[in-house]
């Protein structure tokens, strides 16, 4: 957790960096008459944020938080194991849809999540990765006419049959 | 005594069959649509806007302020259920209702909510009913510098009241001010901030964006990671007994919260371009710091539920207030709303408590009749959500997570606000690890878009002096008040090491 905690207040004070020179684009002063320059307002926040992080460090330096006072491992190798399965999952999820459009997607997240993480019985799987994305596509598309990603053009034919249904 | 008859003969318009049954209909639309993660009341009062033009002006604006009465109702079910704000006016909501509901008292929580919704939209209508064409024009004293020291107190609560590590509170609230600025400058319609020269940082970063990527990802993958995966809420099965007796600890834990949020918000709601958003996070800051016990806040108070329930519906009713007397929208449905009126063939202004004295006393009328709906059909609710939590989480997580890709989708139909909500929410769950507070990043969100105009508005009218902050007669004792809370850990930290060496 120690060595963490400094290497991640390095990583946002690099950030913080970026975002100052990337502010700077624009003026940062006050232009007279015009008042202050679009730069201004994020060039000062940026550097509040720099400030904020070197007060970080500081305090590391001087072990006044928990994490500087923590040999501790960031996470287990469970933990690891966890957040790979489940981050991985929803990353797997986003990139999905535009393949098999959202719909397809929320029932192999669901499939995913439910039978292999859950461990649920296929049938209470099924069910739910068939219905919600039904459901939802009734609601999105039916009562709130917003119109979703639909993937690539083999899922039409799916659309198409749905939105015979709707209108 | 005007005024009651006024009154008399708006509730009795309210009451009328047609508009009674599209107040309950509304309600319930706004309630689920407030519930649903991304969408609130202004998807909803968007959305069915054409339908109203099928009834008289009076019914049709009866209509969407019942909509928007149920979302803001509604907002606080997804914050308390999903741990997800469904809108920017239940950010606040979430920082109590969430621990409330981890705890096994989400059913405290949503009554909790239900009961100050229902104080702040009756108080805010009494308001209303009283002194509206004064406060507006009291609300036009509020220019640029009082707005702005407004956003600075909202700030400086976090920062001198907040408890989390100071550096690391600063660093997300400049964090979340930053990432607001990101797409175009307002003022002088340059790019400004485009990231990595990504083509989709030109249209901004979006609060529903930072908000479910924090709470609705990031969040969940934290509690996944500290519980192993056995969350251990025990959500009781909700009876009429235990829905009385929650009802019974929502009044007695729950009052202060619910008037102090009731009468701020209003005021806060009145004034232009602030709305219900600010007045729930400055309800909720002011709540904390009057608080005999500010260290339960955060972490299951729900006087810290009540605050910013009874204040985001009082500024939403407050919000009518300018659209109605000045014709300026106070929030973005209600500018949706003042397109519906301008359509209906209304002028909204001065005149049009005259002109028009039987539509703008029927939605008066019609505040009162929703808000009793609305609390009704909440509560007869509440059981199905706390239903919701009573599944294993091995459900509700794939549930939350996927109702927050969808969800984010639906609020902004962009692939690229979609990996966002990823990329921060992976963020989070780091930042959370070593203890930054992400709730000060999303307000900052959510307030830096209010902020950053008035602020260079400000500056402009003052040729850069930024004493005018401290001359004006509003604004000066709200900067003065928000710099001493600024330096308030400081001040606790020297007299913490005097009393240290004295003994």
């Amino acid at each position: 957790m120690r060595q963490g905690e400094i290497s991640l207040a390095g990583i946002l004070a690099l950030f913080s960096l970026y975002l100052m020179w990337k502010s700077a684009e624009l003026p940062i002063g006050f232009i007279r008459g015009q008042g202050p320059g679009g730069g201004f307002w994020p060039f000062w926040l940026s550097l509040g944020m720099l400030l904020s992080c070197l007060a970080i460090a500081w305090n590391w330096w001087r072990g006044n938080s928990p994490a500087s006072q923590s040999d501790e491992p960031l996470m287990d190798g469970f933990g690891w194991r966890t957040v790979l399965n489940v981050g991985g999952g929803v990353v797997g999820f986003v990139a999905m849809i535009n393949v098999v459009s959202m719909y397809g997607a929320v029932a192999l997240f669901l499939i995913y999540y439910l039978r292999f993480l859950g461990r649920h019985s296929w049938v209470l799987t099924l069910t739910l990765a068939l219905c919600l994305p039904i459901g939802l596509f009734f609601f999105f598309e039916g009562a709130m006419q917003i119109s979703m990603p639909q993937g690539l053009p083999f899922t039409q034919p799916f659309f198409d049959v749905m939105y015979d249904i709707i209108y | 005594m005007e005024v009651l008859s006024f009154l008399t003969s708006g509730v009795l318009t309210a009451l009328e069959p047609i508009n009674l049954g599209l107040i309950l209909v509304g309600v319930t639309v706004g309630l689920f649509i407030g519930a649903m993660p991304g969408l609130g009341s202004v998807n909803g009062v968007a959305i069915l806007l054409p339908v109203t033009f099928l009834v008289p002006p009076a019914s049709a604006i009866i209509f969407l302020a019942a909509i928007y009465y149920g979302a803001m109702y509604g907002g606080a079910i997804s914050s308390v259920s999903l741990g997800i704000p469904g809108a920017s006016t239940a950010v606040a909501t979430t920082f109590d209702g969430r621990p409330l509901a981890l705890q096994g008292r989400a059913s405290l929580a949503l009554v909790t909510a239900a009961l100050a919704s229902f104080v702040g939209g009756t108080v805010a209508t009494i308001f209303f009913s009283l002194f509206a064409p004064l406060l507006a024009t009291v609300a036009l004293n509020f220019g640029p510098p009082e707005i702005f020291a407004l956003m600075l107190l909202a700030f400086a609560t976090f920062v001198g009241l907040g408890g989390d590590d100071i550096p690391k509170t600063i660093f997300s609230i400049c964090f979340g001010l930053v990432l607001a600025t990101v797409g175009f400058d307002t003022i002088s319609g340059e790019p400004r901030l485009v990231l990595f020269d990504i083509q989709g940082f030109i249209r901004g970063i979006g609060f529903i964006v930072l908000a479910i990527g924090v709470y609705g990802i990031g969040e969940m993958l934290w509690t996944i990671e500290q519980t192993r995966g056995e969350i251990t809420t025990t959500n009781p099965k909700m009876t009429a007994r235990g829905l009385v007796s929650d009802a019974k600890e929502a009044v007695r834990r729950g009052w202060k919260g619910t008037w102090i949020g009731s009468i701020l918000g209003f005021f806060v709601g009145v004034l232009p371009a602030a709305g219900a958003t600010p007045g729930s996070l400055m309800s909720y800051g002011v709540a904390k710091m009057l608080s005999k016990t500010p260290e339960e806040y955060g972490k299951g108070s729900p006087d810290g539920v009540a605050a910013p329930e009874a204040a985001n519906n009082s500024a939403s009713t407050g919000s009518m207030l300018p659209m109605l007397t000045l014709g300026i929208p106070g929030s973005p449905t209600t500018a949706i709303l003042l397109g519906g009126m301008v359509i209906w063939g209304l002028t909204p202004g001065p005149r049009l408590f005259i002109d028009e004295s039987e539509f703008v006393w029927g939605l008066i009328g019609s505040f009162y009749v929703s808000n009793l709906a609305a609390v009704l059909i909440n509560l007869a609710f509440i059981p199905l959500f706390v239903w919701m939590l009573r599944m294993p989480f091995t459900i509700l997580a794939p549930l939350i997570f996927v109702l927050s890709i969808v969800g984010g989708f639906a609020a902004s139909r962009s692939m690229h606000d979609i990996w966002l909500i990823v990329i921060f929410g992976l963020g989070a769950f780091f930042l959370r690890k070593f203890d930054y507070p992400l709730a000060p990043a999303v307000l900052a969100i959510v307030l830096g878009p209010i902020a950053e105009p008035t602020l260079r508005q400000s500056l402009l009218l003052s040729s850069g002096d930024p004493m005018i902050f401290f001359t004006r007669p509003i604004a000066g004792p709200i900067t003065v008040i928000a710099i001493i809370l600024i330096l308030l850990p400081a001040i606790k930290l020297i007299r913490g090491k005097r009393q240290a060496s004295e003994s």
